[in-house]
């Protein structure tokens, strides 16, 4: 199993202010990543890179290379709008579009990629997205409802379905559940485990028993550094930095 | 119960009132108008107003038909070209805008709103109608446009600027291209919002009168070619306004009810075309 993303030596600032101190990191095929640590540790403003949202956030500047199967995403060979129908996101709070139907919702990235998709195709593409999802059964009648109608965890589900149906090889999460109930976050790690051995997962999480449950390996970060990454079993029996044991163990964070 | 409850709960009382009361004194004026043209403009209010050309004075009869052609006429080709070039511009300033020159057409759109109409009129006058030698319906809407686009251009700017940051990323992320972005999913979004700017500043545009006393100058008979002098209601209103003549007095509080009731069908009609379909 080769490596999806191989990242050197990445920093990041806003302004002055660094927020990620030369990362290091790779990233295997269709495994499934945590990133953990304490608020503002730089968890998510990593992931962040990795799809290049941050181009557009004035103040924002990086060094260091992020290499996607081999090349880097600031090549002049990637166009960061294919770089993001390759590396897919869902974000913290759930966010459907407003004004758009549960099925516009799941078929719109199919719409307006610029590919000509029959009508078929796309109903086609939007019910497998929405059984991946989870979400099929519960919306099946109901695809023409508003997708700001359903609750909460449906509509992480409907964000997850709507990140699938394009079709991307590695899926962002920055922290999927923290907006959500036990139950949504039990569905949604259930979802995370069907996806996994499919699609590369890297999950921003704040949650430790989370981390532990979904991951294959577990990224510790800290003030902007990555203090250890290991498999997840390792890491929360025997981490190698005392620094993650005192996180995982409760002293601090 | 303590005396300071009792206050807090007096003065609960006292402010919720104040409210309403101020909410009765902004729609008193709507109604105190609208009875006023009913009494003083009902008896003109004939089917041949809306059918028949103005009759000479003391000719009974005759109505202000060239006038409604005429006002729908200036007021399409406004927004012909004003409506595109206003939302365009506000979709700039909130989606773009960031600098010196987007400060600069912000600062131009707002003190453009605060100039006063017959300015944009005397404008219209020797931009269009010196160099073309005649009053005109262009030179009409040249002037309205003036006053359409300033303020498009900042309801359109504040509505897209209510579209969440997290929207358009959601978006960005699914690997749409920004301009698509933009335009099917943000501007999408704040859609009603920017509507009912377009038609605000519409139905201020088709009342509007000093602009076209030096552009469109008004017309006694049929016309609709652009380039000739075209009569709107608002000049026919206000010509009959100020004549001597109390059959023509008449005839001007009718012309304003049939104003009213023209922004009135425009708004409903735009807003039962537009509504959401599901």
């Amino acid at each position: 199993m080769g490596n999806v993303f191989e990242i050197h030596d990445l920093s990041g600032w806003f302004g002055e202010n660094q927020v990620l101190k030369k990362i290091r990191m790779d990233i295997g095929k269709n495994s499934v990543t945590s990133v953990m640590g304490p608020s503002g540790c730089g968890k998510s403003t990593f992931i962040r890179c990795l799809n290049r949202m941050h181009d557009m956030t004035p103040g924002f500047r990086m060094s260091g290379e992020i290499l996607l199967d081999g090349t880097n995403i600031h090549s002049e060979k990637i166009d960061p709008v294919y770089l993001r129908r390759r590396v897919g996101m869902v974000f913290q709070q759930p966010n459907p579009f407003p004004r758009m139907s549960v099925f516009e919702n799941v078929a719109v990235g199919l719409k307006l990629n610029g590919k000509t998709h029959s009508r078929g195709d796309i109903a086609g593409r939007v019910e497998r997205s929405l059984v991946m999802a989870a979400l099929w059964n519960e919306v099946k009648d109901n695809l023409a409802l508003p997708g700001t109608s359903l609750s909460g965890g449906q509509q992480q589900r409907l964000c997850i379905a709507r990140a699938l149906a394009v079709e991307p090889e590695v899926l962002l999460m920055d922290e999927p559940c923290s907006a959500l109930d036990p139950m949504s976050t039990a569905k949604i790690e259930e979802l995370i485990e069907d996806l996994s051995g499919k699609y590369t997962i890297v999950v921003v999480t704040h949650n430790m028993q989370q981390a532990a449950r979904i991951s294959d390996q577990v990224a510790f970060f800290l003030m902007g550094e990555l203090i250890e990454m290991d498999k997840s079993g390792k890491i929360f029996t025997n981490p190698s930095d005392k620094r993650t044991e005192e996180y995982i163990t409760g002293r601090f964070g | 119960m303590g005396t300071i409850a009792f206050r807090r709960k007096a003065a609960d009382r006292v402010m919720k009132w104040l409210f309403v009361l101020c909410a009765l004194l902004v729609i008193l004026p709507l109604f105190l108008i609208l009875f006023d043209l009913l009494i003083k403009g009902g008896k003109e209010l004939k089917l041949t107003l809306l059918t028949d050309l103005p009759h000479p004075v003391g000719e009974p009869g005759g109505g202000i038909a060239n006038g409604i052609v005429g006002t729908l006429v200036i007021t399409l080709l406004t927004m012909l070209w004003s409506v595109p070039t206003a939302v365009l511009c506000g979709i700039y300033l909130a989606e773009y805008g960031r600098g010196k020159f987007a400060s600069a057409v912000r600062f131009a759109a707002d003190t453009m709103t605060g100039v006063p109409s017959i300015i944009m009129g005397i404008f219209g006058y020797i931009l269009l109608v010196l160099p073309m030698k005649r009053f005109s319906a262009w030179a009409g809407a040249a002037a309205l446009s003036m006053i359409f686009i300033p303020v498009v251009v900042r309801t359109t700017e504040e509505m897209l600027r209510t579209v969440p940051t997290t929207v358009r990323e959601a978006a960005l992320a699914l690997g749409i291209a920004r301009w698509k972005t933009t335009l099917r999913i943000t501007v999408r979004t704040a859609w009603p919002g920017i509507l009912t700017g377009i038609l605000l500043a519409m139905s201020r545009i088709i009342g509007e009168t000093a602009p076209l006393l030096f552009t469109a100058l008004g017309n006694q008979f049929w016309q609709t070619r652009l380039d000739q002098p075209m009569a709107a209601v608002p000049l026919q209103v206000f010509t009959y306004a100020i004549s001597p003549y109390e059959d023509w007095h008449d005839k001007a509080w009718a012309g304003a009810i049939v104003l009213i009731t023209m922004v009135l069908l425009i708004n409903i009609a735009a807003r039962v075309l537009t509504r959401e379909k599901r």
